[in-house]
């Protein structure tokens, strides 16, 4: 029997199951199939802090979304068309985001009366009504693996653990998806369990087996891959992006990267890709706390290295007081902030971008540090780059801010050619600033600045003739001595503050998004976000524009200093629109700083925007002219 | 290959084998002769007249000398609190820290400097209370970093609280009817926190503090000295009974490598183990006076001399607790990483990012 086809131009599935059910693990694997395939894609997965929650409970369901398409794409997706339900709690964790007529395949092995009354279904909602409005695909996964095992000397609990490769085998059946890779991928992974590797694989064929096959999918479907720039690519996350960049920061320098961290979700996977690298001499010191995490990545920057911290929210509050030490010595230090839902240990999974004004203003006294915010999970390569590039030229530390939606998402990314990376000149000073032949004995001045970017020098332990001390204590301009002069203080400050200010002057101007409507006038409405929320605005203005709005897009990559022509840009419209994962902190910035009124529009809730949701405020905003 | 833990020898087993002792291996050296002078920096120095940290700082300056390292491969670290005033009068490398977070910061540079002299300078408050954490992991570490830790029993820059050293009772500011927090013995943290090197000296015996510090710098790992020091302002006299000339010698316990611990103005006690397990003191003359052994990888009897530490000093033991060896973390680490590149060859960026699953569009 020949199956029908139909062509879709694009996709969002959602795998949705138990913590124990292996989803994360089959989102990445459909993940890899369908970026090999070339679709453009963007995932975003969401699962518990807790590593296994009780069983068939609400609290443990972990979920997958995939977003693919044949045309470019900005977001995972707002809402499912298909949702794989494990069990009857990953149903209830999500029927609720589920769209009328989508697609619904539930595991019926798991919808017992137990699991059921687990989370409160009174009566089996498979078989009463109350999913009327999806189309229901009840596939006994449980027991159809197991059956397809049975030839292989596993155990029954082994074979049921394989159900997800069996779900993942009619996915790919459903969505005419490569499987080499997959199959690669398990005799990689279970190389050294051969009989569990051959029944893994048994599974995910019997799942595509089973699609073939089985009257109950008559219809596949097939997206097309994604016209996207010619060029290599991969899918990667933003966390890997960023272990990337900081790696090609150090090899851009030539200074070798030292990482000083504290295990933190959702930051760590940056500590564990890096400590893979050792190869590129990375060094991965898995500190006491997070507080030895950046002083330690502080120290090595002393001794001449790129010293690097990774942490989220609560270990950003223990750095702050080592942050503000590296403002008062002048010294490279790069600080990732991978954001989640705070305060406190708030909701460790989940996203947020709560961390700004802490970021910016989150230490004692005047502490001025740059501040650098990712868009996209492939942005977090450049970014994390512009960090280091910053951080060693104008000797500071800086604070790049990810989040949980950045650094778990991914998507493709175009592969960058290394010989087009940008350099970054270290600059030491190896011998006193000579000037004239009589200078030559005088003492070498730590805090002497260089006039264009008011960057201190850098002279490393081991350089004959520059001994020199540094410290917390306030430090005479020049010679770096310790003074309570008031004057000097004051000047310290504000040389400390225009260094930073100065920035503004080496980053791209703030380009707006903004094309001219049919009379040749721009928009009267611009959106500016910052951080994370750049794929969801960007695709609510696409949509907004789609019908007829007209609206600009500014996105700010540098919060501290901002672009220097920012009130410029902004005054320009009769309306800006601040959309924020916190109460309105970019907002406040904007006010506070340039007296421009701006309408914010926020939500906390642990997620990132839907695009649907944003293009309706937008369009509100437009409306209300 | 170092053999710790035989009896016996002296500590220049600790060496590297090469004639350069484990600690300094791996710093560069000069043949320039240098001079006291040569480590004082022209910044006045602002400790209080007839504080114990002004012997401590010549006391170090007139030994680093005889090391013959390159002045610019040394670097002072400290925290906060009066000790930590230290690295501005080292003509050296310097970073005054942070409270308590000098251990950390010194792990970084000397992880990623193996070329440098690392030094930390911190006192009871700043390693004991604040930093504590910090310093019970760099012990377990055994990064290679030298700390002295100036024990005054009292916090001096914040005018006079009792602090985690403080005998039970100490009146103070803080404290008017007296602190109730037991101390700290800082011998007996070292030794539980896996301390490859701790021990003790005084602020005012130059002698036996730079013979001390001798052993700590060819020591290849972190090295605990802990110099008891006076405060003559807030709590003068401290360790009166173990510099008073007329009752030192009954009370001080020189402990010596290899040699039976004996004690006395005419050594004429010493110490064996007694039933309980701990020690006790018996006549000199005695068989089983223990030989000390502070190359015995087993740190019992190490501990229990560092219980014979009482509030009024009767009878107290300076010198080498513990000196035993083990790799360290900053050559393990070094090791890691040169097996990284022996088994796949140095890191090449663009093989990296194009690693994994790729597909190209054309």
């Amino acid at each position: 029997m020949t199956k029908q086809v139909q062509q879709l131009d694009r996709v969002i599935i959602r795998f949705a199951g138990d913590s124990g059910d292996g989803m994360q693990l089959t989102g990445d694997r459909f993940t890899q199939e369908t970026a090999s395939f070339g679709n453009d894609l963007s995932t975003f997965p969401n699962f518990p802090a807790e590593i296994r929650a009780p069983a068939g409970t609400l609290p443990g369901v972990s979920s997958f979304q995939l977003h693919f398409a044949d045309h470019d794409i900005l977001t995972p997706g707002d809402a499912p068309n298909v949702l794989v339900a494990m069990n009857p709690a990953a149903l209830m964790a999500n029927i609720g985001d589920l769209p009328r007529g989508a697609d619904l395949i539930v595991n019926i092995d798991e919808f017992t009366k137990r699991n059921l009354a687990k989370v409160g279904y009174a009566t089996n909602p498979i078989e009463d009504d109350s999913l009327s409005a999806y189309r229901v695909y009840p596939v006994a996964l449980t027991s159809m693996t197991v059956k397809a095992l049975e030839e292989f000397d596993i155990s029954k609990k082994d074979a049921e653990r394989a159900k997800n490769m069996f779900a993942l085998g009619l996915l790919s059946w459903l969505y005419h998806r490569p499987t080499d890779a997959t199959v690669g991928f398990l005799e990689q992974k279970f190389a050294k369990k051969p009989e569990i590797m051959k029944a893994n694989i048994a599974a995910f064929r019997a799942g595509w087996n089973y699609g073939e096959t089985t009257e109950a999918f008559s219809v596949s479907y097939e997206v097309k891959p994604a016209k996207l720039e010619s060029g290599h690519y991969r899918n990667i996350t933003g966390n890997m992006a960023l272990a990337y960049g900081l790696i090609a920061a150090s090899r851009q320098s030539g200074l070798p990267l030292f990482l000083g961290s504290y295990p933190i979700t959702p930051a760590s996977d940056i500590l564990h890709e890096l400590s893979k690298h050792k190869r590129f001499g990375v060094r991965t010191f898995q500190a006491e706390d997070e507080i030895a995490g950046v002083g330690a990545a502080l120290g090595a920057s002393f001794g001449g290295a790129l010293g690097v911290t990774t942490t989220s929210g609560p270990g950003m509050t223990l750095k702050s007081e080592t942050i503000g030490l590296g403002v008062a010595v002048e010294l490279p230090l790069i600080v990732c902030d991978i954001q989640r839902a705070g305060p406190s240990t708030g909701m460790p999974t989940k996203t947020e971008q709560a961390d700004l004004l802490q970021a910016l203003y989150g230490r004692n006294g005047e502490a001025p540090v740059p501040v650098i915010a990712p868009q996209s999970p492939n942005d977090c390569f450049t970014s994390a780059i512009e960090a280091a590039r910053i951080a060693v030229k104008y000797r500071t530390p800086v604070i790049l801010l990810s989040d949980g939606y950045l650094a778990n998402g991914s998507e493709p990314w175009q592969i960058p050619d290394v010989t087009t990376l940008p350099k970054i000149e270290p600059g030491f000073t190896t011998t006193k600033t000579a000037e004239s032949a009589d200078e030559a004995d005088e003492a070498f001045e730590p805090f002497k600045r260089d006039p264009n970017t008011l960057a201190r020098p850098w002279a490393v332990p081991g350089t004959p003739g520059l001994e020199h001390r540094i410290g917390g204590l306030e430090k005479a301009d020049g010679t770096g001595n310790i003074s309570y002069d008031p004057n000097n203080h004051d000047l310290m400050v504000r040389l400390r503050q225009a260094k930073i200010d100065g920035i503004a002057n080496d980053i791209p101007p703030l380009e707006p998004d903004d094309p001219r409507g049919p009379d040749g006038t721009g928009a009267k409405v611009l959106v500016l976000g910052w951080g994370s929320t750049y794929g969801a605005i960007a695709a609510a203005v696409r949509r907004v524009r789609k019908s007829g709005g007209q609206v600009a897009q500014a996105h700010l990559r540098h919060l501290n200093p901002f672009p220097a022509n920012i009130a410029e840009v902004l005054k320009s419209y009769d309306r800006v629109l601040v959309p924020e994962i916190n109460l309105g902190q970019l907002a406040l910035l904007i006010k506070g700083k340039f007296l421009i009124d701006v309408i914010s529009y926020n939500r906390v809730r642990g997620f990132p925007f839907k695009a649907e949701e944003l293009a309706g405020v937008i369009q509100d905003v437009i409306d209300s002219e | 290959m170092n053999d710790a833990g035989t009896n016996g020898s002296g500590p220049s087993e600790n060496g590297s084998g090469n004639g350069v002792a484990g600690g300094l291996a791996l710093i560069p050296r000069t043949d320039a002769k240098q001079t006291a002078k040569d480590f004082k920096t022209d910044q006045e120095v602002r400790w209080c007249p007839g504080c114990g940290d002004y012997a401590i700082l010549a006391a170090v300056q007139s030994f680093l000398p005889e090391l013959g390292l390159r002045r610019e491969n040394i670097v002072f670290v400290s925290g906060i609190g009066c000790s930590s005033r230290f690295p501005y009068y080292m003509n050296t490398y310097g970073f005054h820290s942070i409270h308590g977070r000098a251990p950390a910061i010194a792990t970084g540079l000397a992880a990623a400097r193996p070329d440098l002299s690392v030094w930390v300078v911190t006192g009871d408050g700043d390693a004991l209370s604040i930093g504590g954490n910090h310093l019970i992991h760099a012990l377990r570490r055994n990064i290679n970093l030298k700390i002295l830790l100036f024990n005054n029993r009292i916090y001096g820059l914040t005018k006079g609280q009792y602090s985690p050293t403080s005998e039970v009772g100490k009146i103070t500011k803080s404290t008017p009817m007296g602190s109730l927090d037991s101390p700290f013995n800082p011998i007996s943290l070292a030794l539980g926190a896996e301390a490859s090197f701790v021990a003790r000296t005084l602020d005012s015996d130059r002698k036996h503090l730079q013979s001390v510090l001798r052993a700590a710098t060819e020591h290849k790992g972190t090295a605990l000295v802990e110099i008891y020091q006076n405060c003559n302002i807030f709590n003068d006299g401290a360790f009166e009974p173990l510099k008073d000339p007329a009752v030192r010698d009954e009370v001080t316990i020189k402990l010596e490598h290899g040699q039976p611990i004996v004690f006395g103005a005419d050594h004429e006690k010493g110490l064996r183990r007694s039933a309980a397990g701990g020690f006790e003191i018996a006549s000199a003359s005695s068989p089983d006076i223990v030989v000390h052994d502070a190359h015995n990888p087993d740190p019992s009897q190490a501990f229990a001399l560092s219980r014979l530490d009482s509030p009024g000093f009767e009878h107290t033991p300076i010198g080498i607790f513990r000196q035993v060896s083990r790799p360290t973390y900053d050559e393990l680490m070094r090791e890691q990483i040169d097996e990284a590149v022996a088994q796949q060859g140095e890191g090449d960026l663009a093989a990296l990012l194009g690693s994994g699953d790729t597909w190209l569009i054309d």
